[in-house]
């Protein structure tokens, strides 16, 4: 590391090191400042609604009644459903391509596993309208709900519209998937070989040297590119906002409509002009982004726990 | 398929590259000719409603080609270009709703003026293979559907309405916007004017708080669940349904004749609308409901809105001269793009509102 102390540095050594220090600490600033406005802009609608903000399904604008509940529950409930789906999928992938594809096969998958993650949001969402949701309606959701009598469950109970929190959740799954599997092919790729070959000597066979030597080893990386992925589904407004529904009602059901934070925002604040319903989405905003800040303290406090009981 | 309406000024007759040669000639020859007070082009900067962009941004390229003004504007949707209006950020708003008294009020730079360009209609489209012949609803019929007291397709009151037709058993499905929107302040606006119900509930606004129903964004996404879904209903703006050949609702009057929505029915609202106006109206009515046996009931005017005393006289005069020919020239490209036209007596009324703001007083 190099020295901290400037003493005998040159002129030149010093502007470079306070420029830089000035660019390090733009960023932490900027997101300070950013914070700070959405709380000061949302201050109004939540010292009108204190706690009710966040618990009250009632969103009316005529009235000037404004609980978010329903969109809080739907991005928790819409990103952790997209994970759940993606997460298997997602290692499944990266383990196939680093452990198991012929060299020949590798580059190409990968690289149409990458180009998922560029394929613009609004692009999901019309294929969603299009193609996902009919097929959810028409044969998804009815072999849920009669095949596999799930229907009596709360959980896959109600019409099956088409427009749906499954509907939402999977759409996020195939958003976030490439995250996920891209960062996790790179953790794999990056395990020593030694640390293969020591299991293969013990006589393990290569799921078991995969699964007791290789994943433990990439796991807080592993953690990392989830994280990744969480972060992109919490976020995502555009896809989410054309196949979700948009009912701001809280339903136990997947075949129910729902909405999430970030939809909301999008889809009131351009035509929003009472002051007390911009305050309201700016603290819908306020929200999202503590909600995105605990999240990613928790994943980091996880990662940074994986890393310390892999060294110990 | 998915057509935005944003789009369609694409297929307007004047090629756009062809519209920007002729800007650039008028420009030029303007600079070269040069007298004093001329060479100043004063670009004028709107910003607000999606709804009329097809029509404004004709109007503006046409405009460009003929006086060699240059105006920018940003469809952001209304409510940004009522916020940006009463910052003083844009030289003239644009909006699907009129501004409330509250808004007026915050408005920095004065007294702001409301001048209807162009009327739009929202049409009720529907997917029921059943109906041979397009459905007839009135607006309390319509105001219990959406109100979700009315849930099923052969409801003896829908029944009583579309005598012959052999209405299905099957649930009805709401459709509505998710979006704020014009569109949805024009329908509930309609609501709560034609049903009591409707207007004790969830009343008028962009965005309500809907009883049932999906929300679906813009009106691809209403148009799309429709589309889809069979027994479901739901409103977007008439362009939108014309140039889709969506199915649409007759609508039951206030004169109780039923009227499909075409050009004519939609100006003929706003000319039976327009005469029970006051002499010194503001025009920051509403024209839903409108009497008369050939009017039809979901209609509204769109509005540019401007400062009555602008601070730049040059200004000024570039948009007084720009409404007298929206308000003129303009009104004839509007159906070609499925907006109706003004009622000429408005129009004339209007042109002498604009002829004040030339004078700048």
């Amino acid at each position: 590391m190099p020295s901290t102390s400037l003493h005998g540095a040159s002129a030149g050594d010093r502007i470079y090191r306070f420029a830089t220090t000035a660019f390090a600490l733009s960023i932490p600033l900027l997101l300070v400042l950013l914070g700070v406005e959405v709380a000061v802009a949302a201050w109004p609608a939540l010292k009108a609604f204190k706690f009710s903000f966040l618990t009250s399904s009632d969103w009316d604008a005529v009235n000037g009644v404004f609980g978010a509940a329903p969109a809080i529950y739907g991005t928790i409930v819409s990103s952790a459903l997209a994970l759940v789906i993606a997460t298997p999928l997602a290692i499944g992938v990266a383990i196939f391509l680093s452990e198991f594809a012929p060299a020949w096969l590798r580059q190409p998958v990968a690289f149409f596993v990458d180009l998922l993650a560029a394929i613009p949001s609004v692009v999901y969402g019309l294929w969603g309208i299009f193609v996902l949701v009919p097929l959810l309606r028409e044969h998804v959701m009815p072999f849920l709900a009669d095949r596999l009598h799930l229907g009596n469950t709360p959980f896959f109970s109600g019409p099956a519209y088409g427009p749906s929190m499954l509907a939402a959740g999977l759409i996020l799954a195939i958003m976030v998937l490439p995250y996920i599997s891209s960062v996790t092919r790179e953790v794999l790729m990056a395990v020593p070989r030694a640390q293969r070959e020591a299991a293969l000597a013990l006589g393990a066979t290569r799921w078991e040297m995969i699964r007791g030597a290789v994943l433990p080893y990439a796991s807080s990386g592993i953690m990392g590119g989830v994280i990744l992925g969480l972060g992109r589904a919490l976020g995502e407004t555009m896809a989410v906002t054309m196949v979700i529904g948009n009912r701001h009602e809280i339903s136990a059901s997947l075949f129910a409509p729902g909405y999430t934070m970030a939809s909301l925002i999008a889809n009131e604040f351009s035509e929003a002009t009472n002051d007390m319903h911009l305050s309201a989405l700016m603290g819908v905003g306020a929200v999202l982004l503590a909600i995105t800040l605990v999240v990613n303290i928790i994943a980091r406090w996880l990662v940074w726990r994986v890393q310390r009981q892999a060294r110990a | 398929m998915v057509i935005r309406r944003g789009l369609d000024i694409v297929t307007t007759p004047l090629p756009e590259q062809l519209v920007r040669l002729r800007t650039l000639a008028a420009v030029l020859g303007f600079s070269a000719l040069g007298t004093a007070a001329n060479a100043q082009s004063v670009d004028l900067t709107g910003a607000g409603a999606t709804f009329p962009y097809p029509i404004y941004s004709k109007w503006f390229s046409d405009y460009a080609t003929t006086a060699g003004v240059r105006i920018n504007y940003q469809s952001i949707g209304s409510g940004g270009g009522i916020r940006q209006l009463s910052e003083q950020t844009v030289d003239f708003g644009a909006s699907d709703a009129p501004m409330s008294d509250a808004e007026l009020a915050k408005a920095k730079g004065g007294k702001v003026l409301h001048f209807p360009t162009v009327l739009g209609a929202v049409v009720v489209t529907y997917n029921l293979a059943e109906a041979t012949k397009a459905l007839r609803l009135s607006g309390a019929v319509l105001g219990d559907i959406f109100l979700g007291k009315i849930t099923k397709w052969n409801d003896s009151r829908i029944a009583a309405l579309n005598v012959g037709v052999a209405l299905p058993a099957k649930d009805i499905l709401v459709v509505h916007r998710s979006d704020g929107s014009g569109t949805s302040f024009i329908f509930t606006d309609y609501l709560t004017a034609a049903s009591t119900a409707w207007a004790a509930g969830p009343g008028k606004g962009k965005e309500v708080q809907w009883p049932v129903g999906l929300g679906g964004k813009g009106n691809e996404g209403v148009a799309g669940q429709v589309r889809q879904i069979a027994g479901s209903i739901g409103y977007v703006e008439l362009a939108y349904a014309r140039q889709n050949k969506l199915a649409y609702a007759e609508l039951q009057n206030a004169s109780g004749a039923f009227v499909a929505p075409t050009i004519e029915a939609i100006t003929e609202a706003a000319a039976a609308a327009a005469k029970t106006l006051e002499k010194d109206t503001d025009y920051r009515v509403s024209i839903v409901n409108a009497p008369g046996k050939k009017a039809y009931p979901i209609s509204s005017f769109t509005w540019l809105l401007v400062y009555e005393k602008m601070s730049d006289p040059a200004k000024a005069k570039k948009i007084a001269d720009f409404l007298k020919y929206a308000l003129s020239e303009g009104q004839r490209s509007a159906p070609a793009l499925d907006y109706a036209p003004l009622p000429s007596s408005v129009a004339k009324q209007l042109q002498k509102r604009v002829a004040a703001l030339a004078s700048g007083r």
